[in-house]
């Protein structure tokens, strides 16, 4: 056993320092800003599009006093709905072809106007395509509701008593936090699930595979691998964190203190996260290693990355059905299948505080990612170096 | 059964011992009952033509491979890997990471045979010395020589100190000096007690640093033993030349003998020197030349691994 751990720290520390102290590694480390623009820029022009889309506008043609009553409707209304979700209005003074200036109105593109409302608050008229958007003209109606109640300045006194949380918000933060935890842990597992598939392509092409496989076992090979990427991730993973809650501190009000606390509580939380990101990468990495091994080109590698990715999308999806419901059998189905277990648990460690759970689950992932470890060894052993004993695929198992 | 009976015949005494040794890659037998018995300290080498079945017998030797089946015993231990760190291993297919620099590459392959770091960088840059690559010690791979660099996985197979060194064609793309320094290098091991096992499809290697030979052909141990004995397979060969073209003199030439310009070139016959050139003097050859050479091992490589092949095809050689 000690010439094994010996053997995969021998091949971990060589793999660990040419990841960690290459140049390609700073790049590495950015990578995680490029989501994070690409979500920026995306963001911009979907919420853009979403404002035009969500926020349609109404021309309101009419005496000015009568669109200031229908603007302090409006802005009643705003204290019950968000901005986003207000119809915005544009005054327009009434001018002598009324039908005319609807269809100019109607036709303009600055600003784009889905109506225009005339006749005034006692009789109004609204022209426009609002067929299939039947909340903008309830919305219109409540606003000239509104504007037609005597008093609009006198609004019942509520007195508010706030507290911390309730068991509502709680549970929303949570799943947020779940939603979170495990969308991260995906996209950490799937960045470097390409960089694993590779990891053989180096050894095969120098043909130092020979060297290596004459001197330790391939498990041991395999193992140490796996260890220096998962090393090489987690203090890539200390420096993406640590960016992130200085981010987090400085542009977030309260700091990280404000962020939602999991069912489980930070430290705990962390902890998990850590494990569980080990284990999910090493379960998908023994996957990926035993795939990528079977590969003898960066050609074949990266024809092998696509289904790959799109297996873990998959996997993910199914980890996803766990989050609010961390207790349904569709829940209880992904913390048990080994390859969606990880994120899973990790969304249950946010919305749960039960500790057994998991302490089950990381010992069911260890045993998994010896198992697939084995297998990818054998695999190696047999499909690459031709190793072995012919044996029918049922007895696969008892190959030397 | 038969895997115990072939425990009993391992003997404990030798380096390297296989038995009957087989490894079938799907449908093809690349190695077909090879028995082999190295006896430690020797310089073994492994003869044969290229797909003989040398490099496949070699990595079963020192595990890379399992056999089909057989049974193998290397340093007194029957799982190869279990004495890794006594063996060396240069593979035919040279490869270092092209990254790394010399005196890290060397005390790599230490470390991979269980030698600490720390020692395998000392003694690299001792041996980088011996060799006169000290200044390339702190160079990547990538910018030293083939030579330098094929020197480079030389040292980084003996920095442990190996009790067994296996060379997968070590000569091959190496110029005359840098073969002669190998052959010394080998020579310097056996002195020291290492038990040396290489293979070459180039004799004369061979026929300088054996002691023992193995001679493999399609997957088969043609012959195994001395050097000296492989050579005494073959009788010496007659070369002679006469002045007198007919007389009764031909009858003392055997039937398989061939012209070679004006020489009659043919093995001596069974009775020896004396009987054959009375024969050929009280029959009128008159004789110009006549010289008896004791065959090379290239001759008894041919005549052996011809005859393997042969018997690999059913049909006898000629005599």
């Amino acid at each position: 056993m000690m010439r094994f751990i010996r053997s995969a720290f021998v091949i971990a520390r060589r793999d660990f320092s040419a990841t960690v102290l290459s140049k390609a590694f700073i790049f590495f480390l950015l990578a995680p800003l490029f989501p994070v623009l690409m979500g920026g820029v995306f963001g911009g022009i979907g919420a853009r599009v979403a404002s035009q889309a969500e926020q349609p506008v109404i021309g309101v043609i009419g005496p000015t006093d009568e669109f200031d009553r229908l603007m302090s409707a409006r802005k009643q209304l705003g204290q019950a709905i968000p901005e986003g979700g207000l119809l915005k209005i544009v005054h327009y003074a009434p001018e002598g072809d009324l039908p005319a200036q609807e269809r100019k109105l109607l036709s303009s593109r600055n600003p784009p106007l889905r109506a225009v409302l005339s006749g005034g608050l006692e009789h109004p008229h609204v022209i426009g395509s609002l067929g299939a958007d039947p909340g903008t003209a309830g919305q219109l109606r409540l606003l000239i509701s509104t504007a037609l109640a005597d008093s609009l300045d006198q609004e019942p006194d509520i007195h508010v008593t706030r507290v911390e949380t309730s068991a509502g918000s709680t549970a929303n933060d949570r799943m947020t936090t779940a939603w979170v935890a495990q969308m991260g842990l995906f996209l950490l597992t799937l960045m470097l699930s390409t960089m694993v598939l590779s990891q053989l392509i180096e050894e095969k092409s120098n043909k130092i595979i020979e060297v290596i496989a004459a001197a330790v076992r391939i498990d041991a090979m395999f193992v140490g691998k796996l260890f220096a990427m998962l090393s090489a991730s987690i203090l890539a993973l200390i420096v993406w964190i640590s960016a992130g809650a200085i981010f987090i501190q400085m542009v977030k009000h309260g700091g990280v203190q404000s962020l939602p606390v999991p069912a489980i509580g930070w430290p705990g939380f962390l902890a998990l996260a850590v494990i569980y990101f080990a284990m999910n990468y090493l379960l998908f990495g023994a996957a990926f290693l035993t795939i990528g091994a079977q590969a003898s080109t960066a050609r074949e590698v990266q024809t092998m990355s696509l289904p790959v990715t799109f297996a873990q999308v998959l996997i993910f999806g199914f980890a996803a059905k766990a989050i609010g419901k961390p207790d349904s059998f569709d829940a209880l189905a992904a913390m048990i299948f080994p390859l969606s277990s990880p994120m899973a648990m990790l969304a249950r460690a946010a919305e749960d505080g039960a500790w057994w759970p998991h302490l089950v689950a990381i010992a069911w992932q260890v045993l998994w990612v010896s198992m697939i470890l084995r297998l990818g060894a054998k695999l190696f052993r047999k499909t690459v170096l031709k190793s072995g004993p012919k044996l029918p695929w049922w007895r696969f198992g008892k190959a030397s | 059964m038969l895997r115990q009976a072939q425990h009993e015949r391992i003997d404990q005494a030798l380096a390297v011992q296989a038995i009957e040794l087989v490894k079938d890659f799907g449908e093809t037998r690349a190695v077909n009952g090879v028995n082999l018995a190295v006896p430690t300290g020797s310089i073994y080498g492994l003869l044969g033509p290229n797909g003989a079945g040398k490099t496949t017998t070699l990595r079963m030797l020192i595990g890379i491979i399992d056999p089909s089946s057989g049974t193998r015993r290397v340093l007194g231990r029957e799982r190869p890997l279990d004495a890794a760190s006594e063996i060396g291993y240069l593979p035919e297919e040279r490869g270092l990471y092209p990254a790394m620099h010399a005196r890290e590459a060397i005390a790599f392959m230490g470390a991979l045979r269980g030698l600490p770091m720390s020692e395998g960088r000392r003694r690299a840059d001792a041996l980088l010395a011996e060799h006169n690559l000290q200044d390339w010690a702190r160079k990547p791979i990538r910018t030293l020589s083939k030579g330098m660099a094929q020197t480079v996985q030389l040292l980084g197979t003996i920095i442990h100190k190996p009790r067994l060194i296996v060379l997968d064609e070590p000569f091959s793309g190496l110029d005359a000096i840098n073969q002669a320094r190998l052959e010394e290098l080998i020579r310097g091991e056996a002195r020291s007690g290492v038990t040396v096992i290489f293979s070459t499809h180039v004799i004369a290697h061979a026929e300088r640093l054996c002691e023992q030979i193995a001679i493999i052909a399609k997957g088969r141990v043609a012959f195994d033993g001395r050097v000296d004995e492989a050579r005494a397979r073959l009788r010496p060969i007659v070369r002679l030349r006469t002045r007198a073209s007919e007389g009764p003199w031909r009858s003392a030439i055997p039937s398989g003998a061939r012209r070679e310009g004006d020489e009659w070139v043919f093995e001596l016959p069974g009775g020896g020197p004396e009987p054959l050139l009375k024969a050929l003097i009280d029959g009128g050859a008159g004789i110009e030349t006549l010289a008896i050479e004791r065959p090379g091992l290239h001759d008894a490589f041919v005549s052996i691994a011809g005859d393997a092949a042969a018997a690999e095809m059913g049909q006898e050689k000629p005599q």
